[in-house]
């Protein structure tokens, strides 16, 4: 989770990732974000997020998104 | 049969009346015989490609939910038994034979629409080419029909069937259901492009008549209405005075046709879809909103969220998503990373596939060169928008603007004329002609020029200006109170019962007086129809 929270704080750091949940519905983060977010989720974890999985269920907080870094773990 | 036409008015009180008084249950097959009648109406030779897109997805769905049963039903039986990596191999078995078959429904729906879209565009292309190599040989242009609505039907039906393959909607099992998502008369010709799963619940279930709802979509309807047939085509008679004739008109001319285009632009496809949405919410069907006031945007891509938002977020979702997070992107990341270091590298896949959408964009457009380019333009612009992102930060910081309203209305603006400018590719449709009608504004400019006989020269009368201005004035307020406290319908709804009637029946009174109807105007199909 300190990863997650390191790569998503470097591309944003003014939102509070602790405790927003609305990063998509709120438009706090675009498409631009969702890629390099992906991208740098892979060279950390050596996951690949699907574009199907590009949902905001998925991506409206850190804690949604790190379940889906460890449910695509464990598939 | 357009929209503007009477015909469309008496085909549109049939199927209204026929909804509600036919049995509850023949409302949705109902809605197919109309849909198909107004498009046998339009062409009946068109009618055999949108029959074909509609079988065609119809068993490719059918194949993938069975696919996608048999995995299911495997993994139970096997429940237990098997290792995980032996589950993991099942699964990417079956996922490779489902993106088999959702290739082959990709193929052949996008092909028949490449076919008989950008055939003539690749012939002039190639005869272009031998011209320039002095060959004497051209080959003939082919007599292809371009199917109403084809550019929108196809990717409406193609985000249905990757969603299918997505596993993120499921398969239609009736083919009349899925035939009437795809061929829905009303968004047929310009959209918007809807999701299955936004659309189908309301458009096959029962709806009983409710004259708040009904009155609501007639709302919406006459207002398109106003905006198409009092303000759009009106403009229009100017506009194409400007664009038409770019030896007479120049200067500062040039830019008054680029900002009477964007009004014109803005008031026929933001009208269109008010019908469109108006037309199906009088039948309880809810279609997608495409609009969200686009031109209060601040920037380029906060316009891009707010115009033809159902365009925008198919490309997102089936286009920008898919090629910036597939394996081979981020493994030109990482190398790209390597090679450039961390901060142009990660830029990367989002170019690329940034890129390949708005190329897309512009050639779903039309096929000609001024619509590619008008889409690189757009990618261009947003590209260099996020390189500047680091210096409007520091600006920000440095410069305690950003609150101010003055500055909020010079972003506005700025974007307007951002995107005005753009669109003049669109306007001139002519990509040398265009780059030259940007410098012709400038070194051509003379105020002397812009005098009232000769804006009475573009064919419009001083009454005709006068009543756009005050359209204008009444677009914007509406739009202003829809930002700021939302649903204009609720508020005069919710002002004392007589109000609605009284809104109701100036704006009818507008449109029948002031609509562009008589000699002189070209009353006009919608300009997205062309696309």
């Amino acid at each position: 989770m300190e990863a997650l929270m390191e790569i998503l704080e470097n591309l944003h750091p003014e939102i509070d990732f602790n405790t927003c949940d609305t990063l998509i519905d709120d438009n706090l983060i675009d498409s631009f974000d969702i890629v390099t977010i992906i991208s740098e989720i892979n060279e950390e974890y050596d996951v690949v997020i699907p574009a199907e999985e590009i949902v905001p269920e998925n991506f409206n907080s850190a804690k949604a998104l790190y379940a889906l870094i460890q449910k695509l773990e464990d598939e | 049969m357009l929209f503007t036409d009477y015909s469309f008015i008496g085909f549109l009180a049939v199927v209204f009346i026929l909804y509600y008084t036919l049995p509850k249950k023949c409302q949705w097959p109902f809605l197919l015989v109309a849909s198909y009648v107004f498009y046998f109406i339009a062409s009946p030779s068109y009618l055999i490609f949108i029959a074909a897109t509609t079988v065609s997805t119809y068993l490719v769905s059918l194949k993938l939910d069975k696919l996608e049963t048999i995995q299911k039903e495997w993994i139970r039986e096997h429940k237990g038994q098997i290792s995980r990596e032996e589950k993991k191999e099942y699964k990417a078995g079956i996922k490779a034979k489902k993106w088999k078959w959702l290739l082959v429904c990709l193929f052949f729906n996008l092909g028949i629409l490449a076919v008989l879209k950008y055939t003539n565009f690749t012939i002039a292309n190639i005869n272009g080419l031998l011209q320039a190599f002095h060959s004497d040989r051209q080959l003939s242009f082919l007599n292809l029909v371009l199917p109403m609505g084809i550019s929108f039907y196809t990717f409406q039906t193609m985000g249905y069937i990757i969603d299918v393959y997505r596993g993120t909607s499921t398969a239609e099992k009736n083919p009349f259901k899925l035939a009437l998502f795809v061929s829905f008369f009303p968004q047929l010709v310009q959209g918007p492009i809807s999701r299955f799963n936004d659309l189908a619940k309301s458009l096959f279930e029962v709806h009983y008549f409710d004259p708040k709802v009904v009155s609501y979509g007639l709302y919406r309807i006459l207002w398109g209405y106003f905006k198409k047939v009092v303000v759009a085509d009106r403009i229009l008679t100017a506009v194409n005075a400007i664009i038409q004739n770019p030896d007479t008109y120049q200067g500062g001319f040039v830019f008054v046709g680029m900002m009477f285009y964007a009004f014109e632009l803005y008031a026929d496809f933001t009208g269109g879809i008010d019908i469109t949405i108006g037309i199906a919410q009088t039948m309880g069907i809810t279609v997608t909103e495409n609009f969200r006031r686009p031109y209060f945007s601040k920037n380029i891509k906060e316009y891009w969220n707010r115009w033809h938002i159902t365009m925008g977020t198919w490309f997102t979702d089936y286009i920008f998503y898919p090629i910036s997070v597939c394996k081979p992107m981020l493994k030109f990341s990482k190398f790209s990373r390597n090679t450039f270091g961390e901060k142009i590298g990660k830029r990367v896949p989002v170019y690329l596939s940034s890129f390949v959408v708005w190329f897309t964009t512009g050639i779903w457009h039309g096929a000609s060169w001024n619509f590619i380019v008008w889409g690189l333009m757009n990618f261009v612009v947003i590209m260099i928008s996020e390189e500047l992102e680091p210096l409007y930060r520091k600006f920000h910081a440095r410069f305690d603007v950003k609150g101010k309203a003055w500055y909020g209305v010079f972003e506005i603006v700025r974007t307007i004329l951002l995107m005005s400018a753009i669109r003049m590719f669109d306007c001139y449709r002519d990509v040398p002609l265009t780059f030259k009608m940007y410098g012709n504004m400038f070194t051509h400019f003379d105020i002397r020029a812009l005098n009232a006989e000769a804006f009475l020269g573009l064919g419009l009368s001083g009454a005709d200006y006068l009543l756009l201005f005050i359209c204008l004035l009444v677009i914007l307020s509406v739009s202003i109170l829809q930002e700021r406290r939302g649903s204009v319908r609720d508020m005069i709804f919710a002002s004392g019962a007589a109000w609605k009637y009284v809104v109701f029946g100036v704006l009818m009174l507008i449109v029948i007086v002031f609509g562009a109807y008589g000699i002189g105007y070209d009353q006009s199909q919608f300009i997205y129809n062309q696309f």
